[in-house]
């Protein structure tokens, strides 16, 4: 709302509602700046460790020739660092206007200064003085240096992955739903199908990968299999004992107001069931990613797995390092994605918050 | 429809020999409703009174559609009650509304079930105004007070624009202002729609100050003991010396009719 800052005070009780985290205040405009500085210190003293601090160790640093440009490890994570510095910077100047952004920004500002110096301190043992156990723990520049080198190769690999997951989770959660709606629903169905899902549910979905493998024709093929299992038997499971929970009352209603059957189950059951729809797939969301890796590491042609198997063999362990780093991005923004779907979808919710 | 029961002119609902039998958790029958008999006036508000447990819900379900007689039959202008219809609107005591549904969305849901929603969206502001509830179109159930939720699920049932509104003790959550309230709301609609209205609850006066008759059901096995007139015009006065000697005729009755040493009902 824009006049939020005009009735400040009374707004005030609003504001505070609003507040998500535990431990979380309110920030006047004049605090501000200490959380703004605090926030980007922290990675500014992570670039100046690693632009003035001598390299005592002797480490090899390559030159590589990026689209004109000579960049090496250190220069590429400084570059890295800085973007870090500038996205925060927008983000803390935009949170500067609004008062819960404002609150949000400050609240992680702590997190983000200790995150830059741990970096700091990182690249000082781990390159600079090459203390850690080599070639196993990489400073944070040399993970960077993957990407320097083989970029093009990651990104390869990151869309077969994220290609994987999409085709194998979308069905998944098609056909979770699906079944979910028919166990839930008839009982007959119920009776018969319900004792396999729960037997079949409990196994772990790469235990079947001998006989994807066997079964499909491609590896790509086979790896879908196993992500759809995966989601299916868990949302089918969650959509189910959401279906069947549905207040008799509210069928009746609807039954009164001139329902059929159809309208029953997909305006009253299903919107009902939504909310343990999406607690199904948060669950399937996190076996989907485990399965989706290891599958990647039994076999497949590409894929981030694939790229964290072959970096193995030639112990290049930043290159793993950085593969679990594009994962991290990854997955935890396909996590984004799908909360923010579910919070739309579930707006009606008590404790949602309008805006 | 059946032809050996003529459309009647005065009668609208017909409930001829209905028993219904429930078996509890212990094996035992319960005799829910026992040889009801009862002819509902077209255009009538007629409430039902009676103790916890004297049959009011399984009858009101019986004319629903929601369940079934075991022996005798309910006719709605001659045709008989098969199953739940939208001419027979329902209003549950709490907990009817669709939570996802956005008030304005919850009313319209008749229309939507009934696939004439385009042509009759116009309806939905409209019944809106009615139960006043202009200006909440977009708020979800969770954000409303309770009668403003009993208000939902009138217009609700209305907007199909039922020939009989059953309503089941829809007022028997809310405290007394509010109460008062959709009392008022009620007697409005009533006149303004001429909608048949049948109320079930355990609040004598406000069986009295709503109806042009009272039926008065008895328990274990439920029976309908006395059908009462109420005729006294509109608006009633609560006070007067009337109303008042209805009230003590009703108390009377129902504690000579339930045999038991206190009247169950806290006024
Ligand atoms: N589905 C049911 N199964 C078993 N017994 C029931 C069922 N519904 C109602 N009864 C019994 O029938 C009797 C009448 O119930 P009800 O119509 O709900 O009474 P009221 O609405 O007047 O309180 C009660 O004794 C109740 O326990
Ligand atoms: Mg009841």
């Amino acid at each position: 709302m824009g006049n939020v800052s005009q009735n400040y005070t009374s707004a005030l009780p609003i504001i505070k509602s609003k507040l998500s985290k535990k431990g979380q205040k309110l920030i006047s405009k004049k605090e501000w700046p200490v959380y703004f500085i605090l926030t980007l210190a922290g990675f500014a003293t992570a670039i100046a460790s690693n632009a003035f601090i001598k390299q005592i160790a002797d480490v090899e640093i390559k030159v590589y020739n990026v689209a004109g440009i000579n960049l090496t490890f250190n220069t590429f994570y400084r570059f890295v660092l800085g973007l870090l510095i500038l996205i925060y910077g927008i983000s803390g100047i935009y949170s500067y206007f609004d008062p819960i952004r404002r609150s949000n920004f400050a609240y992680r500002a702590p997190f983000r200064f200790a995150v830059g110096i741990g970096l700091g301190l990182w690249d000082f043992l781990g390159t600079k003085l090459l203390l850690l156990p080599q070639p196993f723990f990489p400073g944070p520049a040399k993970i960077l240096e993957a990407f320097i080198m083989e970029g093009d190769f990651i990104w390869e690999n990151t869309l077969y992955s994220l290609r994987l997951f999409v085709v194998g989770f979308s069905l998944g959660v098609v056909f979770g739903i699906g079944t979910g709606i028919l166990i839930g629903w008839f009982p007959k169905v119920y009776y018969w199908v319900y004792p396999v899902l729960k037997m079949t549910g409990v196994i772990p979905a790469v235990a079947w990968m001998p006989f994807a493998l066997t079964l499909f024709p491609t590896p790509f093929m086979a790896a879908v299999f196993l992500i759809i299992i995966c989601a299916w038997f868990s949302i089918a499971g969650l959509t189910a004992q959401g279906i069947q929970s549905t207040p008799k009352a509210q069928l009746e209603v609807a039954k009164t107001l001139g329902a059929k059957t159809s309208f029953l189950v997909f305006h009253v059951a299903v919107p009902h069931a939504m909310p343990q729809i999406f607690t199904g797939i948060s669950n399937a969301n996190g076996f989907a990613f485990t399965t989706l890796v290891m599958a990647e590491m039994m076999g497949q042609p590409g894929g981030l797995g694939y790229y964290i198997n072959l970096s193995k063999v030639w112990s290049a362990y930043y290159k793993v390092f950085a593969s679990i780093l594009v994962m991290a991005i990854l997955f935890s923004l396909i996590m984004k994605i799908i909360a923010k779907i579910r919070d739309r979808v579930l707006r009606w919710q008590k404790g949602w918050v309008k805006e | 429809m059946s032809t050996n029961h003529p459309v009647s002119e005065g009668i609208i609902l017909k409930i001829e020999n209905v028993n219904r039998t429930y078996i509890d958790e212990d094996d035992n029958q319960v005799e829910a409703l026992q040889d009801i008999n009862l002819s509902v006036r077209r255009g009538e508000f007629l409430s039902i009174i009676g103790s916890s447990g004297c049959g009011k819900t399984t009858l009101l379900r019986l004319i629903a559609g929601l369940d079934k007689p075991e022996t005798g039959k309910l006719t709605l202008d001659g045709e008989e009650i098969v199953g739940p219809d939208p001419q027979r609107g329902y209003v549950f005591q709490q907990g009817g509304l669709f939570n996802w549904l956005t008030v304005e969305k919850n009313i319209a849901t008749g229309l939507k079930a009934r696939r004439v929603y385009k042509k009759n969206k116009d309806l939905i502001s409209h019944y809106i105004n009615l139960v006043g509830l202009t200006g909440f179109e977009k708020a979800y159930p969770h954000q409303i007070s309770g009668g403003m939720a009993q208000r939902v699920a009138i217009a609700r049932a209305l907007i199909n624009n039922p020939k009989v509104l059953l309503l089941d003790e829809p007022m028997g959550a809310l405290d007394s202002f509010t109460r008062a309230d959709i009392q008022e709301k009620l007697l409005e609609l009533h006149k303004k729609n001429k909608t048949t209205m049948i109320l079930v609850t355990h609040d004598v006066d406000e069986a009295i100050y709503l109806s042009d008759r009272i039926v008065i059901m008895t328990p274990r096995p439920g029976k309908i003991s006395e059908i009462m007139e109420v005729n006294l015009p509109h608006p009633r006065d609560r006070g007067s010396t009337q109303f008042l000697a209805i009230r003590k005729e009703i108390l009377e009755k129902f504690h000579l009719a339930s045999a038991l040493p206190q009247p169950e009902y806290t006024i």
